[in-house]
């Protein structure tokens, strides 16, 4: 019988199973997830400007957008879509929840993966978009700390509501998923203009704060587009925390119930 | 000889379920044993090992897998336990090999090392050929002995296999047979649950019977066939109601009408079939068929239920 084992080391043993995994299936995880947004900005931010109907300024507002949500919607889908088939009908995880460790860890080791996957995704689409665009005026890398934070808060939040969902949903409610959650929390996430842009249309500039999207796009534009008007620093971070520890509570609870019965 | 296993008044009820999936169960398993549970499904043979490997929370009592407690102790629980899942669940984003290799990491165990002890069990498994396929190419036999080699991997004192045999065709069948034995052999602890009575009786030392999450027997295999009430299990099928069928004939040390269908216990053997057709022919009815027998397991199980494991 071997000596018992660190949980660090079981931890990162199970980290390098997903990294190896997504390293394989990286093309196909980066059309799955960027596909959508490289599309819009193709419509958007190349072909509309060049045709007169959107102001070429208009790249300025949707960069940080795109790169929000490249970032969201890859964590998102990299812990939910895995978890939906792992606990609903391959039982893979299994042998990860027999590893020596605390059952929450392995939640946990889900959510470092998805914010990691949400990474790659947005540091892929960034020079994508902008070779599409052109040149686009006011974007900076100015404030790399304030980027790297608003990655990471946005990336961990964004896993871990992955994994809320892909434990709580069962699988043929998938596409129910997306259509009821995940498209009107893109439409109305503030990626493709700007928050302070619906002061014109009051209650709609209430609404969409619960949109945990917002944030993630007014973050990135206070750290990528700094003289286009977004949020405060101090409501965004405040607003990102928060849906990080709502949603890594509720994902916790929600695995915690599939993994022990 | 040290126990491997110690289940004291285990009890398990599933959310708001009316009925307790187990009741009060104590066992012991000692170090070294092939030790089986029998039952049908529904038993509480599934929850009795998800309980022992961590995966189901007992409402009540405890349960000591080699030395540790599973409610306080998971992890070192899961350190010392292997399990062969009913299923096979291989983690099909790795190949075959790498299956036990990233298994192997999970338990803290070097690269090097793991590597080795995979190509090991493989060639011992029969699948080293197979190494760098993907699981999916692998058949359904295969896919059973690389969880058997996965659970093996970070060489646990105790393993366990939830209905190993399900779904294989009997070459496979015996084959993983003759693995389980050799395991045994080198001294392993083996729990396993089966529905299948030849499998219990040939590979197990002791054997449980469970029914409704109960513990009905505990014994040897031997000693339980010889606990199976009668010589003989006689059935017989009628065209009609078999409980209107009188079988007070001598020799018979019990009896049950379900359906169409008389069950009797003889201690004549099959002498008592004439008398049992003119029973059944005085009430109208005719035999549709006959069925015998011997004493065994099955006997004892249907004894015991009043139903067939299988």
């Amino acid at each position: 019988m071997t000596a018992t084992v660190s949980p660090a080391r079981v931890f990162s043993a199970i980290l390098l199973r997903d990294v190896t995994v997504a390293r394989r299936e990286l093309p196909y995880f980066l059309i799955r997830t960027t596909l959508q947004p490289i599309l819009f900005v193709i419509v958007f931010g190349f072909l509309m400007p060049r045709m007169g109907l959107i102001p070429r300024n208009f790249t300025t507002m949707m960069i940080p957008g795109i790169v929000a949500l490249s970032l969201a919607l890859s964590a998102f889908q990299s812990v939910a879509l895995p978890m939906v088939a792992d606990f609903g009908f391959t039982k893979e995880i299994e042998d990860r929840l027999l590893a020596p460790i605390p059952t929450p860890l392995v939640a946990i080791e889900k959510i470092v993966a998805g914010l990691l996957q949400g990474m790659v995704a947005a540091i892929f689409v960034l020079p994508v978009a902008r070779l599409i665009m052109g040149p686009i005026p006011g974007l900076t890398f100015g404030n790399l700390p304030l980027l790297l934070l608003v990655t990471l808060l946005s990336g961990a939040a964004f896993s871990a509501m992955g994994l809320f969902l892909g434990t709580a949903i069962a699988p043929q409610q998938i596409g129910l998923m997306f259509s009821v959650i995940l498209a009107p929390m893109i439409m109305f996430g503030c990626t493709y203009y700007p928050w302070a842009g619906l002061r014109r249309v009051p209650a709609m500039q209430y609404v969409v704060l619960v949109d945990p999207l917002v944030y993630v796009s007014e973050g990135m534009r206070s750290a990528l587009t700094p003289s286009v008007p977004h949020m405060s620093l101090l409501v965004i971070f405040a607003a990102l925390v928060a849906i990080c520890a709502v949603f890594i509570w509720l994902g916790l609870r929600s695995f915690r119930r599939r993994a022990i019965t | 000889m040290s126990d491997a296993v110690i289940i004291r008044s285990l009890r398990k009820v599933y959310g708001t379920a009316p009925v307790a999936a187990l009741e009060a169960l104590d066992l012991t398993v000692a170090e070294g044993e092939f030790f089986g549970m029998l039952g049908p499904n529904g038993a509480g043979k599934t929850t009795t090992i998800g309980i022992l490997t961590t995966r189901v929370r007992a409402t009540a009592g405890d349960a000591l897998v080699a030395g540790a407690s599973v409610s306080r102790e998971p992890s070192s629980v899961c350190h010392r336990i292997g399990v062969v899942p009913q299923r096979p669940n291989p983690d099909r984003g790795l190949s075959v090999i790498e299956n036990l290799i990233f298994h192997a990491a999970y338990f803290g165990v070097a690269r090097a090392e793991a590597t080795r002890r995979s190509q090991q069990l493989l060639e011992r498994l029969g699948i080293a050929e197979k190494k760098d396929a993907k699981v999916d190419q692998l058949s359904g036999g295969q896919q059973q002995r690389l969880m058997i080699a996965r659970a093996l991997t970070h060489d646990p004192g105790v393993l366990f296999l939830d209905e190993p045999t399900v779904g294989l065709d009997p070459q496979a069948r015996h084959a993983l047979w003759d693995i389980l034995r050799e395991l045994h052999r080198q001294g392993r602890t083996i729990i396993m649950t089966t529905h299948y009575m030849e499998e219990a009786d040939q590979l197990c030392d002791r054997l449980a019977i469970l029914d409704h999450g109960k513990l009905l027997a505990l014994d040897t295999p031997v000693n339980l066939k010889a606990k199976a009430p009668g010589d003989t299990l006689v059935e017989v099928s009628f065209d009609g109601d078999a409980s209107k069928v009188k079988a007070d004939i001598d020799g018979i040390s019990k009896s049950e009408a379900r359906g169409n269908l008389l069950r009797v216990f003889s201690r004549r053997g099959g002498e008592i079939i004439p008398a049992l057709i003119a029973a059944g022919e005085a009430q109208g009815l005719t035999v549709t068929d006959i069925h015998i027998s011997r004493p065994s397991l099955e006997t004892l199980f249907i004894s015991l239920t009043g139903r067939k494991l299988t």
